[in-house]
């Protein structure tokens, strides 16, 4: 058991006649012939795959669409790189907005399909806010972030793709992350009241907002 | 309205700024059911966390756990084998048809019409059995894992299958003769909460709400996931993006899921049912976005890994949340009647707007 803990390789699994047109396909990088796919011996497909070079799962962007957007972006693309095939943008905060125009109108990504955050508390700038665009006309996702500190500002995409407005609110409550120019920046799961950011990391699983619990249920802990 | 009316279909309140009988505004206030799911989800272990997702949208228990498992399945660079892909896409269409017989059953009798309810949970409950026969649970029922089934197909699954299908033809069109040319329903629906394509697309919204505004966008034709490339079907759309509308795609909906049923039963590959996964998941560092079709529009999986055995962050975009939204655009000029009218088409569940 803890030998399989070590291998969340690529594992090949013979998928038969599926046509290449099936989910944005996953990446077989090492290509492993695990084609003995029947409960086989299992001795023989893990020995030869221990010195296997390490899968590189995440590599540097560079299409057309990358150089199109650095020619006319320059430096406000950090870095874009390529995660299970999936394309990232990591892009500056600040021209944000003028960015997400630019994605909306000339290269079609007419949906927001999800914005969220993340909290990694040891880096210098400990928020990503990621946007999942989605383009209907390409048929393409496109993953865009950008990285904030503690006390700085997120520009809004409300006025660009209206779908944020609640999702911007869902960020600010789980994160605390304030974005610039929102309509309507309040609360919207938890309690207007509610003090404290539950999905920053430094907030534990079992820790609530106790004063709350305690005037507005009339019990010591809701845990 | 709300928090506790029958017509919220759970705890949504809403607040609406009325002119007479007319609504000239509105906020929806959620979070009531709020159990911190994505908080959760960072201490638990990726197995551990599967069974959760059953509990947001509970009537579509086996769609929201199709996306989470084959999300973290990207995560892992494996693939879930033929034969599971093959089960997967039969129980989840079953699912679809159940979500959407629950929502034609509740909206109906939000609207006034009682009879519709029974017949649409007479055909349910043999979906749900077919459901306890195979993994034991009729709502959340975690009927897949990581990497594809915990379960064989039981014994006479295509049989059962087969049956429902069969029987399943001719009840919607007595769903139909009840509603389509009902003229109080018809009178209820028609030109009531009409959403543009452009706004539908501005707003995020996906599923049937989205296809009724005339948008053919399907992500099991987009983006083909578990065996959806191998089947033919149609994607129904609306003309004008009315309440009336968005019921039409619904019934053409569970239509083209029976339809799939039945191509999928026809020929379920041999094969195993679990693919190479260990039993302890620790997906190489990195991230991921997968999205399914469920009943209610694109429920899609953000899931961070940093490569220990619980995830970094799991972000859920739950269609209803999203679909919601647009609520306010929908309701606005109408009347106080509507509003009811106006909810139940949108097809939420609070399990998944709160999470």
């Amino acid at each position: 058991m803890a030998d399989e803990s070590k291998e969340p390789k690529p594992v090949h699994v013979p998928t038969g006649d599926k046509p290449a047109s099936s989910t944005p396909p996953v990446s077989t990088p090492s290509g492993k012939p695990a084609d003995a796919s029947a409960p086989a011996a299992p001795p023989k497909p893990p020995a030869p795959a221990a010195p296997k070079p390490p899968v590189v799962l995440q590599t540097p962007l560079d299409n057309e669409f990358v150089t199109r957007f650095r020619a006319k972006f320059g430096a406000a693309l950090l870095e874009a790189m390529e995660d299970r095939k999936q394309a990232i943008l990591i892009v500056e905060r600040a021209r944000l907005v003028e960015i997400a125009l630019h994605l909306r109108d000339d290269e079609k990504f007419d949906m927001l399909s999800d914005l969220t955050a993340v909290d990694w508390p040891k880096r210098d700038r400990r928020f990503e806010v990621v946007l999942n665009v989605y383009s209907f006309a390409k048929n393409e996702r496109l993953r865009l972030k950008v990285l904030a500190a503690d006390a700085e500002e997120v520009p809004s995409v409300v006025g660009v793709w209206p779908t944020a407005n609640w999702q911007e609110r869902e960020v600010f409550d789980m994160f605390g992350i304030v974005f610039s120019g929102h309509p309507d920046l309040k609360r919207i799961l938890l309690p207007d009241e509610w003090q404290g950011y539950p999905l920053r990391k430094d907030y534990d699983i079992l820790q609530q907002d106790t004063a709350w619990v305690r005037e507005n249920l009339g019990i010591e802990s809701g845990q | 309205m709300g928090p506790q009316h029958p017509s919220t279909h759970g705890v949504l309140r809403v607040k609406l700024k009325l002119d007479g009988e007319r609504v000239i505004g509105s906020e929806c206030i959620i979070g009531y059911l709020h159990r911190g799911v994505e908080k959760i989800a960072e201490n638990r272990t990726y197995q551990q966390f599967a069974p959760y997702v059953d509990r947001m949208d509970y009537v579509a228990a086996v769609s929201s756990g199709l996306g989470y498992c084959e999300a973290v399945e990207k995560l892992l660079v494996v693939e879930a084998p033929p034969r599971a892909r093959v089960i997967r896409t039969i129980l989840t269409e079953l699912q679809r048809i159940a979500s959407h017989l629950l929502w034609l059953g509740t909206h109906a009798l939000d609207i006034g019409a009682l009879t519709p309810l029974f017949y649409c949970f007479r055909e349910r409950e043999e979906i749900l059995k077919i459901f306890e026969k195979y993994c034991g649970a009729r709502l959340t029922t975690h009927a897949f894992r990581i990497g594809g089934l915990q379960y064989e197909a039981y014994d006479t699954l295509e049989k059962d299958v087969e049956r429902f299908c069969k029987d399943f033809e001719s009840r919607i069109v007595e769903y139909e003769t009840l509603l389509t040319q009902n003229r109080i329903w018809i009178g209820r629906t028609k030109g009531v909460g009409i959403l543009t394509a452009a706004d539908a697309i501005a707003f995020g919204v996906t599923g049937p709400v989205l296809r009724a505004s005339g948008v053919k966008w399907d992500i099991r034709k987009a983006m083909p996931y578990a065996a959806y490339d191998q089947y033919k079907f149609e994607i129904p759309v609306g003309t004008t993006g009315d309440t009336y509308d968005r019921y039409l795609v619904r019934m053409e909906e569970m239509r083209q899921s029976r339809l799939i049923c039945l191509q999928a039963i026809e020929n379920i590959p041999s094969g195993p049912i679990m693919g190479k996964v260990g039993k302890v998941l620790k997906p190489p560092p990195g991230e991921v976005y997968h999205a399914i079709e469920a009943p209610k529009g694109e429920i899609g999986y953000y899931i961070v890994s940093d490569g220990t055995v619980q995830p970094y962050r799991v972000h859920i975009r739950p269609p209803s949340f999203i679909n919601l939204q647009a609520f306010d655009r929908m309701v606005r000029g109408h009347l106080v009647a509507d509003v009811v009218a106006i909810i139940g088409t949108i097809d939420i569940v609070l399990g998944e707007v709160d999470r």
